[in-house]
């Protein structure tokens, strides 16, 4: 098969890109859009010029490190990650656009591959549970209705793509932030740090430039792991109750003192 | 104890003491904790440690020493922690915790995974993997994984390959994902608390000794290409396996031996490279171009069942081919383990039945896996819930619904249980270099059985190097500063490396050297190998290595990102390893394991092992650039279990 | 309350709770306005009754329109948040998404896509229609205060006039149908057993505002309102207002 590719080119964080026009012939039907850009770099290695930077690491839908933008589908237009897109799925002959996430909060590094590091901080500002390693309770001492592990997991399940906060026309990184609030704040160990951990990660959000939530949906649509929209509504819904909550709590401090 | 803290001694040929604690097998650990030394907790700070890799058994590692007060530097070549590759293990961890009542034990998991690893592994670290396999499932829910749970709430557990009880516990088919999803997130909690700074997208390229040492590491900022120096108490390398030497393999793209290669060149012996794992449940190659296989969990053999046409070139579709007309090889070789056969006797089987010219797909290289049965007697919504997202992901890859028609797999390799050589406290040759996780040899012997490799990363990562660095940074080994010359010198040398590299200015990208390589080594140090094959394999590999030096393509621009310089750098110590694994595998005359000589099997075609000259580890020195490598024996003692064939029939 | 307000999520609540107030307001208005179905009556017009009604309402406890004015207060104080917290969220999330690389639309649904616009239009109308209706400023057609139902009417049997309500009462709808179903996301009190029946919900409430503003004007100009009693505008605007 053979295509025509419109790739995004940067240099680095500070130069301004560019689209570049590519042509690469032969590819098999059966390759993934991963190994038709190997190809095309093979190619560009054989005529000495600079390859294209794109990321990627398991190939085969669980790392997250793909962030292709494809003809503007964020990880490509199956809602699977970009690694598991065939080139069956494309006519012989189509035009492909490829571009890198563009939203503020990731900048580009280089081409195609950006700084996805600010979901990272998101994290660290509350997605875990605050336990040392060493003895724990029996695990059966905590049951956990199979409803609520499958709630829970279908949250947990986010590979941290950022897919979702390119699909948003607002960049906003709410369904990412609301899967791991989902996921802790249901299940029995999650309990104790609910409120901070959800009043943590959306300040954090909002300080890494991310926007707000305009309930289009997008995110949801081309999330590889279809991680529903209702992760939002419970985010949404815990932050403002850790907000109404935290108020006696100050009072108390006060008087207290 | 005396061994503790002292220069290493050795065993007599050259490799230093397992240093294996005196006493009975299920108190050495015990005895060895009560005895070890510590460090108090205000002097914690002043003490540092560099942890290489953020998979199960890197992230557990940082966030436990951070979490104990030590200051930690994590550094791992992806864009985040939480993308190491063992977010791809799918299918469960085991732990001898018998919350199925089938009388399962301490005693029974380590018996099964000696026995899994045809008996090449140490009892000592065994036991103490199965010790603290229950620890791990404790640990990891209280971090809120979740774990699948029956209706009344309490943990689910199913079986898994090469076992008779149901000691796996998994979280759907993603459990690799959400245990590292757990110890991530404790690693980031520590990123918070200010103990542990992660550098994401810096790769270890060497490592530094002064006065003989492990004291820092040399790391390229892959963004900016900066070559930058990092001094520490300790090195802890968590830096996974090596598989990607076949270059079709299950790992990730990116996954690759250069932190312990450089370390091995530096004087870390490398211990039973040839024992690799090819895992029978993958999905069959499809193209020439193709990048990477992918896994399929082995907890699908649970259900589904393995066979081929019993005629060769058959045409029908899988459907119409009556059952007596199917050739289930597993299950009639095998009675008592069936489909549920270990890995290495399972891909072996759907070898040598493709070999007869019975496979299936395109290729000729596939076998079915059929469900057809058990949706028949379980109902679609049972198969459903338990491998749903496998079947999915089987139906994007290749377009088949595994619901209607059978699966179809070939096995693919996908696990070292080779690596480097460590001691009981997973300390290295060099001292105060450290090798958890995949990236040691320890614990699998000569095969690992399923489930096990989760078990193993955290087991070294939460409960065991935390306290052997602890005990190693007991003595104060004096400061060290970046500036000392040694990390200059070696600074020096990885910067001529990669200008080489560049300097090379040829036509060819990495990745073709990389899959000729692949192709070679599968062919001929893969499921089966002779010592002819090993001897070609070694020229083979000699002729790509050269060729490499003379006409890869890497893009110019050192200090810069540069995924051509990265990627080139990687296959040349694969090009190394590759030679190293050819060597392992000729000098070890028998077949054991992962590892099947074709000279040394029994009459129906099982492997044979020789426990009179090879019941040992073999590890490997570093023979210089155009020496040959050094082989040391060590001795594995069998004080507890007998030696037996290893029989799943 | 200033760190609610100041993250994305609090202020979008502020905007959703406002908004809520707004809607039902509407609601109160459509229902009002239904009066004037009621035709012009024989002795005064429904509607006409109903607004001294409401001026009236609460007397003598509260002074003549008192309660309206408490109304008024809370509803421009809603639209006033409404409006306020909707224009730095959108600083924000164009911030956040440079324009220059829109994102693709993905089953993004029209009506969401037009919330600015319809945002925008319904405000110029909601200001034109003070401007006609309450304070008599655009009197492009006879108005007497007082006089609803003759202000309509005669307001009603210009084309452009109905074009301009049924637009924007079109706008409306369109805006209420991504409005409504938001404010349970951004409230949270959705939840996915509901989310169907609020979405449905939504578009029912939606249908019902725009069929009730809407049949005002198409019923006064298709005629099916007969003409007010008093049937001559000039002779009212004499008679000093206050219709009959």
């Amino acid at each position: 098969m053979r295509f025509n590719l419109e790739i995004w080119r940067q240099f680095d964080r500070e130069s301004n890109g560019h689209f570049e026009s590519f042509t690469v012939d032969g590819i098999d039907p059966e390759s993934s859009f991963l190994e038709m850009l190997d190809q095309l770099n093979a190619q560009l290695g054989r005529e000495k010029q600079r390859m294209v930077a794109f990321d990627s690491d398991c190939r085969e839908g669980i790392c997250g490190t793909c962030s292709l933008v494809i003809d503007g589908y964020p990880q490509g237009p199956r809602q699977v990650t970009a690694c598991q897109i065939y080139m069956r799925e494309f006519t012989d002959g189509a035009t492909i656009k490829v571009e890198p996430y563009r939203n503020s909060a990731f900048p580009v590094m280089r081409d195609l591959i950006t700084d996805r590091s600010a979901l990272d901080r998101v994290i660290q500002a509350g997605g875990y549970i605050s336990t040392k390693t060493g003895p724990q309770p029996d695990p059966n001492s905590m049951p956990v209705s199979p409803e609520t592990q499958k709630e829970a997991f279908d949250a947990a399940i986010c590979i941290g793509c950022g897919a979702c906060v390119a699909a948003c026309p607002n960049g906003s990184a709410m369904l990412f932030t609301g899967a791991k609030v989902k996921h802790l704040n249901l299940l029995p160990q999650g309990q104790p740090e609910r409120t901070t951990r959800v009043i943590g990660m959306v300040e954090q959000m909002d300080a890494e430039g991310f926007g707000g939530c305009t309930n289009y949906g997008e995110c949801s649509r081309v999330c590889p792991q279809e991680i529903s929209l209702d992760v939002i509504g419970m985010l949404n819904r815990e932050y403002r109750k850790a907000r109404k909550d935290e108020q006696p709590a100050h009072r108390a401090k006060m008087t207290a003192q | 104890m005396s061994e503790m803290n002292g220069a290493a001694s050795t065993n007599g040929n050259g490799l230093p003491d397992a240093r294996i604690p005196d006493g009975p097998l299920s108190q050495k650990w015990r005895t060895w904790l009560d005895a070890h030394h510590l460090v108090g907790p205000r002097n914690r700070p002043g003490r540092s440690v560099i942890v290489v890799g953020t998979g199960l058994a890197g992230a557990s590692a940082a966030a436990t020493l951070a979490e104990q007060g030590y200051k930690v530097k994590s550094f791992c070549f992806q864009d985040s922690p939480r993308r190491a590759h063992s977010i791809a293990a799918q299918g469960g961890i085991n732990a001898a915790k018998d919350y199925a009542n089938e009388g399962d034990s301490i005693q029974r998991l380590f018996y099964d995974t000696i026995k899994g690893g045809d008996f090449r592994s140490r009892e000592a670290n065994v036991w103490r993997l199965a010790e603290l396999s229950a620890n791990i499932i404790d640990q990891a829910v209280a971090q809120g994984v979740p774990f699948n749970r029956e209706y009344g709430g309490s943990l689910a557990t199913r079986s898994f390959g090469g076992v008779l009880v149901q000691r796996t516990f998994y979280a759907r088919g993603q459990t690799g994902q959400q245990l590292l999803l757990g110890a991530y997130s404790a690693l980031e909690w520590q990123v918070k608390a200010g103990n542990v700074e992660v550098f994401s997208k810096h790769e270890m390229l060497d490592l530094v000794k002064v006065d003989g040492r492990a004291r820092g590491i040399i790391v390229r900022d892959l963004e900016t290409g900066e070559i930058e120096r990092f001094a520490a108490d300790a090195v802890i390398l968590a830096t996974g396996g090596y598989t990607n030497v076949y270059y079709l393999s299950t790992n990730a793209m990116g996954s690759n031996v250069t932190a312990t290669w450089r370390a091995h060149r530096r004087g870390a012996l490398f211990a039973n490279p040839c024992f690799t794992q090819i895992h029978p449940t993958c999905i069959p190659q499809s193209g020439d171009y193709q990048s990477k296989l992918t896994l399929m969990s082995e907890s699908l053999r649970n259900d589904g069942r393995i066979w081929v046409p019993r005629k060769p070139n058959e045409e029908r579709p899988p459907a119409e081919i009556p059952d007596a007309e199917r050739f289930y090889f597993l299950e009639e070789r095998y009675p008592a383990f069936g489909n549920l056969a270990p890995r290495d006797i399972a891909s072996r089987a759907a070898k040598h039945v493709c070999d007869d010219g019975l496979g299936v797909g395109g290729t000729g290289r596939g076998v079915y896996l059929d469900f057809r049965e058990a949706i028949a007697e379980q109902g679609r919504d049972a198969i459903e819930g338990k491998y749903g997202n496998l079947f999915d992901m089987y139906a994007k890859i290749t377009g088949d619904n595994p619901y209607e028609t059978p699966m179809m797999i070939y096995p693919a390799p996908h696990y070292a249980m080779g690596g480097l050589w460590v001691d009981y406290e997973l300390q290295t040759t060099i001292e105060g270099l450290f090798a958890i996780g995949e990236a040691n040899f320890s614990d699998h012997g000569a095969n690992r059985l399923g489930a096990s490799a989760l078990m193993q990363a955290l087991a070294d990562g939460y409960f065991i190097v935390p306290h052997t660095v602890t005990d190693y940074m007991t003595v104060d080994h004096g400061e060290v500063s970046t500036e000392d010359a040694e990390f200059g010198r070696v600074q020096d040398e990885v910067e001529e490396r990669l200008q080489a590299l560049v300097d090379v200015d040829g036509t060819i990208v990495p990745q073709e050297f990389h899959r000729e390589m692949g192709m070679v080594m599968l062919d001929k140090c893969g499921m089966s190998r002779d010592a002819e094959g090993l001897k070609e394999a070694i020229a083979e590999i000699r002729r790509i290595k050269a060729d490499f030096w003379e006409n890869v393509r890497v893009d110019p621009g050192i200090e810069e990102l540069n995924q051509s310089l990265e990627y080139a750098n990687r296959v040349s110590d694969f090009l190394e390893l590759g030679e190293l694994m050819c060597f392992d595998a000729l000098r070890r005359e028998e077949s054991c394991g992962g590892h099947f000589r074709e000279e040394h099997q029994t009459e129906d075609g099982e492997a044979l092992r020789d426990d009179e000259d090879f019941a040992s580890v073999t590890a490997w020195g570093w023979g210089g650039e155009d020496g040959e490598p050094v082989p040391y024996d060590e001795h594995l003692e069998f004080e507890n279990v007998e030696l037996a064939t290893r029989s799943y029939k | 309350m200033r760190e609610f307000w100041d993250s994305t999520i609090g202020k979008k609540v502020f905007v959703a709770v406002g908004g809520t107030i707004l809607v039902a307001y509407l609601v109160l208005h459509m229902a009002g306005n239904l009066w004037s179905l009621a035709g012009p009556g024989t002795v005064e017009p429904h509607i006409d009754e109903y607004a001294s009604w409401l001026r009236n309402f609460g007397e003598p406890l509260v002074p003549y329109e008192g309660t309206l004015w408490v109304v008024r207060a809370i509803l421009l104080a809603a639209l006033v948040v409404h409006l306020v917290g909707v224009i730095q969220l959108r600083a924000r999330n164009r911030k956040a998404r440079p324009p220059e690389y829109p994102a693709r639309r993905i089953g993004r649904s029209w009506e969401s896509r037009l919330m600015m616009v319809s945002g925008v239009v319904i405000l110029v109308f909601l200001v034109v229609h003070i401007l006609q209706f309450s304070t008599l400023t655009i009197d492009v057609t006879p108005l007497v205060e007082g006089a609803i139902y003759a202000n309509l009417y005669w307001a009603f049997q210009e084309w452009y006039v109905v074009l301009f309500y049924l637009v924007a009462v079109f706008l409306v709808g369109t805006h209420l149908r991504h409005a409504i179903w938001s404010v349970f996301q951004t409230l949270g009190v959705d939840s996915p057993e509901r989310n169907g029946q609020i979405k449905a919900g939504a578009s029912l409430l939606t249908v019902v505002i725009v069929a009730g503003f809407a049949a005002v004007p198409i019923l006064f100009f298709t005629g099916a309102l007969g003409v007010p009693i008093d049937n001559e505008p000039t002779a009212a605007v004499l008679a000093g207002g206050g219709g009959q």
